[in-house]
């Protein structure tokens, strides 16, 4: 575990970086909506990563623009995007059969709350005047092998997203491997939360914000 | 058989008030909407309408819901920053919403299609939407009991045709269109362009001729408005 102290949080393109950088070389992935989607401004070519998305493109390239833009080729987020060389298409059942079924192995998405286990809330805010809209997400949260997530580690209230119990609606249980915050960088296994980096703060002091204590980071 | 038919009010003949009616389309791709127009022409009402979304801007299916002939949507994703139709109907209380995961639509919507009575899926469990279901662990992963979904009718769109309906889509306004079309009693396409018979490369055909009942051309479709840069 280190403890970057000599500088501030992560910002949103070096939490974008550092997810990127771990993604295996030649993974299928799927980038969720929103936050997600800056992670592959920082792919590099020689990862040779496939992005999946659930609207039916596999082989998404980047967002596109001027006359490359079509009606009819577009992401989840309904972006317009290009298709690179070896893209496929295929039909909405087909999208979700190569999730649910395991195939993809990289999953990054945002969250509300993620709880010590892994549990993932990041569809609903339980607002009762809220218009509920799930679209992928509970797919997209137990298909793929791993699944990573991106927040900042406290809301504007300064309440702590990384809790023991959610409390928002819950998209799946026991399915975040990975969590990538501003102020850390988490592993979540069955044995609990292992911090395996901080940024401009000190793991005891997250511990102390967050009221969590968190487990010895395995050898990374 | 596949019908050609003339226009697309000829096509939409038949649908009657408190149908169930799939409507193929993510957003703007692929949602047929000038089959939804001359839908909107008929005057029917109270219908069930199964698509991903809950409508986009003022066209297609959202000028379907704000001209009031939809009383129930089944969809995965109605709240987008252009489902203001939607929004409003659904806080006055006027359209009621089952929300359904994508990938469970999909597959109930394929299901429906496929003579599948009903199946487990990972999708849900242990959240609020499959609260109180039946459940199933099978080699140890738990499952929720999902039913299939069929239409009286599917509204899709593809790209090409050919006389005998069998059908090629473009890009990703694919879709949900060639599930969709094996789940309807009546299934009605419309298409950029009709092709004599032989004219689609076996090879390359999405959804076969026996799934389609009536295809329209309509040669220049609304697409809605130019996609917001990201």
């Amino acid at each position: 575990m280190t403890e970057h102290l000599d500088r501030g949080p992560l910002s949103r393109q070096e939490m974008a970086a550092l997810v990127a950088g771990d993604i295996p070389v030649g993974a299928f992935v799927n980038l969720g909506i929103g936050q997600p989607t800056a992670v592959a401004d920082h792919l590099r070519p020689e990862q040779a990563v496939v992005l999946h998305t659930e609207n039916g493109l596999l082989g998404m390239g980047r967002a596109a623009v001027g006359s490359e833009i079509d009606s009819e080729l577009i992401n989840a987020g309904k972006v317009p995007v290009i298709e690179n060389p070896g893209a496929s298409f295929f039909h909405s059942a087909d999208s979700f059969a190569m999730m649910r079924g395991g195939h993809l192995d990289v999953c990054v998405l945002g969250a509300f709350q993620v709880s010590v286990r892994g549990d993932l809330a990041n569809w609903h805010t339980g607002d009762p005047n809220a218009i509920p809209a799930v679209g992928g997400a509970m797919e997209l949260a137990i298909g793929a092998k791993q699944v990573f997530v991106m927040m900042t580690l406290f809301g504007r209230d300064g309440s702590p997203k990384l809790v023991r119990e959610c409390t928002y609606p819950l998209t799946a249980v026991a399915c975040v491997s990975r969590l990538y915050t501003d102020c850390a960088v988490f592993e979540i296994t069955g044995e609990g939360v292992a911090a395996l980096a901080t940024y401009g703060v000190t793991c005891a002091e997250l511990e102390q914000r967050t009221g969590l204590e968190f487990a010895a980071a395995a050898a990374a | 058989m596949s019908t050609l038919v003339f226009d697309a009010d000829e096509a939409v003949a038949g649908i009657r008030d408190g149908a169930t009616v799939l409507i193929g389309g993510f957003g703007y791709a692929g949602q047929p909407i000038e089959l939804i127009d001359a839908l909107r022409r008929t005057g029917v009402r109270d219908l069930t309408v199964i698509n991903n979304n809950a409508g986009n801007g003022d066209i297609g299916l959202a000028a379907l819901l704000r001209d009031g002939h939809v009383s129930r949507i089944i969809c995965s994703f109605p709240r987008q920053d252009d489902s203001w139709v939607f929004d409003d109907l659904y806080r006055a209380g006027q359209v009621e919403l089952e929300v359904v995961p994508q990938g469970n639509l999909a597959e109930r919507i394929r299901a429906g299609g496929a003579g599948i009575g009903a199946f487990f899926s990972p999708t849900g469990v242990g959240t609020g939407l499959t609260a109180g279901r039946e459940q199933r662990t099978i080699e140890g992963r738990d499952y929720v009991l999902e039913y299939p979904l069929r239409g009286d009718f599917a509204l899709i769109k593809a790209h090409r045709a050919d006389e005998a309906g069998n059908l090629v889509y473009r890009k990703t306004a694919r879709n949900f269109n060639p599930v969709m079309a094996t789940a309807a009693a009546v299934t009605i396409a419309q298409v950029e362009a009709i092709v004599e018979t032989g004219g689609l490369d076996p090879e390359t055909i999405v959804t076969p001729g026996i799934y389609i009942d009536r295809v329209v051309e309509v040669s220049s479709p609304e697409t809605g408005p130019p996609p917001a840069p990201r």
